[in-house]
C-alpha cells in the first residue's frame, strides 16, 4: 500500500487485519481493503466539502485515535449500564466496539429472526448480508468516516426479520466507550423483509472523561410495507467524539421513523439519510443540546424517489454557553416522485450570546405536483412566558429553566416507546440539574 | 385594606399611560374597571402583577400593608396576588398539572408549609376541574397547548381556584368568550367569592358584569379614574357608550 496521508491507519490495519470480523471471508476482506484505500486517499472530511462546511473535524484527524481490538468489558459496570437499559428488550452491549455476551441478552428470539453480533454473523455470513452490506450507505455517503468504519469495524449488530413478522420487543444496541484515545467502529445491518416490523434503539455512552472517537454506521433495508422505528440516544461524556450514520432504504409503502437525541459528546455529527420508494413514509425527529463547548451537527437527507411519499422532519436545538449547533436538512424530490408531501421544521433556542446555530434547510424539487414546506426558527426564551410563570409564583431562574426544559421536552414527550421515553427524560433532566424539574411531577 | 392605590403614574417607554390612579379595595369587594381601548386598564393590571417594561413614575401601591411595587412578581404571587391573563401563554413540554403543582408548592414553601401531598393534590384538582367543566385530560396536556380561547380562560380560573389568592385581578377575562363559556368562567369566579377575597375585574364590556355582580364600577379614561359608582354605572355605560364620559371630561377641562 502506498504511503498516503494516513500511514498510521494503514499500519494499524496491517496489524489488526487478521483479527477483524469476517477475516475469513473474501468479500469482507475486499470491502475492507477497498475502504482503506479510499480512506487513505480522502482522510476525514474537510470543511471544503459543502456537506461539512459547518463542522470541522480536523481535531479528529490530529488526534489520530487508535483503532482498538481489545475490549474493556470488565470495566463496564452493569449497574451503571442498567440505567440506560430498556427493561423489556433484546439487548446487545458492546464495549469499545466489541460484543459483550456477559452484558447482553438475546435469549428467546422468535424463530427465523436473526439478532446477532456482526462478529458472529460474519464468521459464516448469510447471503443476504453479502448482498446488502455497504449498498445503502454507498448510495448516499462516501466520505472518510464511512470508509474508515468499513475498514475498521470490529463488531455491530445484524438484525434480520422475515416477512410479515412483527418483533414483540425492541432490539437495543448499547455501546460504551471505556478507553481514552481509542477509535471504535460499529457496523450494523438491519433487514426487514416485506411487511416486517421492528424497533431498534441505539444508546451510545462513554465512561472515560478522556476523549475517544466512536464511529457507528447503520444500514437499514426496509422492504415493501415493512416498518422500522429507530431511536438514538447519544449521551457520551463531554470529551467524546462521535460520528454516527444511519442510512435507510425504504421500499414501496414502507415506513421509517427515527428519533435522534443528541445529548452528549464534544464533537458530534449524526447523519440520517433516507431513500423513499413509492408511498414510502418517514418521520425524523431530533433534539440536540449544546452546552459548554460542544459542537453538535445533525445532517438529514430525505430522497423521495417514488410517487406519493410522505416525509416529516422536526428537529430542535438548545444551545447555551459557547456551544455550536448545526442542522442541515435536505429534501430531494426526484422527477418521478409526484404527489410527494414533505415537511421539515427546525426550531432552535439560543441561550447565550456566545452560542451559535447554523441551520440550513434545502429543498431540491424536480417534480411539479408536490407539497413541500420547510420552516426554521432561531430565538430566545419568550419574556411573556417567563412573566406568566413568575405571576404563578415561580422564581425567574426556575422559570427560565422550566421553559428551556419544556422546549426540549416536547420532543421527548412525543416518543411513543414508553421505556425509551423514560430513559431519555432522565438523560435530559441530568443535563438541566439546575432546572429543579421534578420528575415525579411530570 | 386589601389594596390601596394612591396617585399611581406609570409609563411605557416614553408614553405616560397611568396618570394618577386612586383606588381602594377592601377585603371581599369586587371592583370592575371599565374604559375604552387605550385608557390604561390592562396597564394597571400588569403594573399590579409586576410585569417588566412599565416605568412607575409616581404614586404608591400598598397591598395588605406592604409596598407592592417593591415586590418581585413571584413574591406578589406567593403573597396572594393573582393575575388572570387576557392572553394566557402556551407552554408545550410542561403539563398543566405540573405548573399547578409547582405554583402551589412555591406558595406553600413561601409560607413555610410542606409540599402538598400528591394524592390530596390530585383530589383537589379533579374536584376543581369538574366544576369548571374541563376534561381531566387537560391536566396532562402542555400548559394551554392547543386550548381554545374559552379553555384557556377556564384554565386561568382553575389556577386561581387551586392557588386561592387573596386578590384576583382578571384582565379582560371575558374577551373572546361565547355566552356559555362566559357563564362557566363567571360561575368559577363567583364560587371563589368570600368575605376576605377581593377581585378587580378589568373589562371593556358590561356583559361580564351580568354574571359577576360588582360592588363598585370605575371608569378609566386617559389614565385616570374619572367616574365611580355602583353596578348601575356599568349599565349606563352599556347604554350610552364611553363617549359621554369623554365629553363630560372635556367640559370640566
Amino acid at each position: 500500500m502506498s504511503p498516503g496521508p494516513n500511514p498510521d491507519y494503514c499500519e494499524h490495519f496491517n496489524a489488526l487485519g487478521e483479527q477483524l470480523p469476517g477475516a475469513g471471508s473474501a468479500w469482507v476482506n475486499h470491502a475492507r481493503r477497498m475502504a482503506l484505500a479510499q480512506f487513505d486517499q480522502q482522510g476525514f472530511p474537510s470543511p471544503r466539502d459543502e456537506d461539512w462546511r459547518y463542522t470541522n473535524v480536523s481535531a479528529i484527524e490530529k488526534k489520530r485515535f487508535k483503532p482498538l481490538i481489545t475490549s474493556g468489558d470488565a470495566a463496564a459496570d452493569a449497574d451503571w449500564l442498567n440505567r440506560y437499559r430498556l427493561t423489556d428488550a433484546w439487548s446487545l452491549v458492546f464495549v469499545d466496539g466489541r460484543f459483550s455476551a456477559r452484558l447482553s441478552d438475546i435469549h428467546d428470539l422468535p424463530e427465523d429472526v436473526t439478532v446477532q453480533a456482526m462478529s458472529a454473523a460474519l464468521a459464516n455470513p448469510p447471503a443476504a448480508v453479502e448482498a446488502e452490506f455497504g449498498r445503502v450507505v454507498g448510495q448516499t455517503s462516501r466520505h472518510g468516516f464511512v470508509s474508515f468504519n468499513t475498514a475498521f469495524f470490529t463488531d455491530g449488530v445484524l438484525l434480520h426479520v422475515p416477512a410479515d413478522t412483527v418483533l414483540s420487543r425492541p432490539v437495543q444496541i448499547i455501546h460504551v466507550a471505556s478507553q481514552p484515545e481509542a477509535a471504535t467502529n460499529l457496523r450494523n445491518l438491519v433487514i426487514l423483509e416485506c411487511g416486517a416490523q421492528a424497533a431498534l434503539v441505539e444508546t451510545h455512552l462513554s465512561m472515560e472523561s478522556a476523549g475517544s472517537l466512536a464511529v457507528s454506521i447503520t444500514e437499514a433495508v426496509i422492504r415493501e410495507r415493512a416498518q422500522l422505528d429507530g431511536y438514538l440516544l447519544h449521551g457520551a461524556s463531554q470529551r467524546a467524539f462521535r460520528f454516527g450514520g444511519f442510512y435507510v432504504d425504504v421500499g414501496t409503502a414502507g415506513h421509517f421513523t427515527h428519533t435522534n437525541l443528541s445529548l452528549g459528546g464534544l464533537l458530534v455529527r449524526n447523519e440520517i439519510h433516507v431513500d423513499l420508494a413509492e408511498s414510502g413514509q418517514c418521520a425524523l425527529d431530533g433534539l440536540f443540546v449544546g452546552q459548554g463547548r460542544r459542537h453538535v451537527d445533525s445532517h438529514t437527507r430525505v430522497r423521495h424517489r417514488g410517487a406519493h411519499g410522505t416525509s416529516r422532519e422536526n428537529y430542535r436545538g438548545v444551545l447555551s454557553d459557547r456551544s455550536r449547533g448545526v442542522f442541515q436538512g435536505r429534501i430531494v424530490v426526484e422527477p418521478q416522485a409526484q404527489k410527494t408531501d414533505a415537511q421539515m421544521n427546525n426550531r432552535n433556542l439560543l441561550l447565550s450570546d456566545e452560542a451559535e446555530i447554523d441551520t440550513k434547510p434545502q429543498l431540491e424539487i424536480h417534480a411539479d405536483d408536490v407539497k413541500c414546506a420547510h420552516g426554521v426558527a432561531v430565538g430566545q426564551l419568550d419574556p411573556e412566558s417567563i412573566f406568566y410563570l413568575e405571576s404563578r409564583g415561580v422564581d425567574p431562574v426556575s422559570a427560565r429553566n422550566m421553559l428551556t426544559f419544556a422546549f426540549a421536552n416536547t420532543l421527548v414527550d412525543g416518543i411513543s416507546l414508553a421505556g425509551f421515553r423514560d430513559i431519555a427524560q432522565d438523560a435530559l433532566l441530568a443535563l438541566f440539574p439546575e432546572a429543579g424539574i421534578r420528575k415525579d411531577w411530570l | 385594606m386589601m389594596l390601596d392605590i394612591e396617585n399611581l403614574h406609570a409609563r411605557v417607554e416614553d408614553k405616560p399611560i397611568l396618570q394618577g390612579i386612586d383606588l381602594q379595595v377592601s377585603p371581599g369587594e369586587v371592583h370592575a374597571i371599565m374604559g375604552p381601548n387605550g385608557s390604561g386598564k390592562s396597564t394597571l393590571s400588569h403594573v399590579l402583577a409586576g410585569r417588566s417594561g412599565y416605568g412607575v413614575t409616581g404614586g404608591t401601591v400598598t397591598y395588605r400593608g406592604q409596598n407592592l411595587l417593591d415586590m418581585a412578581p413571584e413574591e406578589r404571587a406567593r403573597e396572594g396576588v393573582f393575575l388572570a391573563f387576557q392572553y394566557p401563554v402556551e407552554i408545550p413540554g410542561v403539563s398543566n398539572i405540573y405548573l399547578l403543582k409547582a405554583a402551589l408548592n412555591a406558595q406553600r414553601k413561601h409560607r413555610g408549609e410542606s409540599e402538598v401531598d400528591a394524592m390530596d393534590f390530585l383530589r383537589l384538582v379533579k374536584e376543581k376541574i369538574r366544576s369548571l367543566d374541563l376534561d381531566e385530560q387537560f391536566l396532562y396536556r402542555g400548559v394551554n397547548e392547543g386550548f381554545s380561547g374559552g379553555e384557556k380562560k377556564r384554565n386561568e380560573i382553575l389556577q386561581m381556584a387551586i392557588l386561592e389568592p387573596k386578590l384576583c385581578i382578571l384582565d379582560e377575562t371575558d374577551s373572546g368568550l361565547d355566552i356559555d363559556a362566559l357563564k362557566v368562567v363567571a360561575d368559577g369566579v363567583n364560587a371563589l367569592r368570600t368575605a376576605e377575597r377581593s377581585f378587580i375585574l378589568v373589562t371593556h364590556y358590561q356583559r361580564l358584569l351580568d354574571y359577576i355582580k360588582p360592588d363598585f364600577v370605575h371608569v378609566l379614561a386617559q389614565g385616570r379614574i374619572v367616574k365611580s359608582g355602583d353596578a348601575s354605572l356599568a349599565l349606563e355605560l352599556e347604554k350610552k357608550g364611553y363617549g359621554w364620559i369623554e365629553q363630560e371630561m372635556a367640559a370640566v377641562a
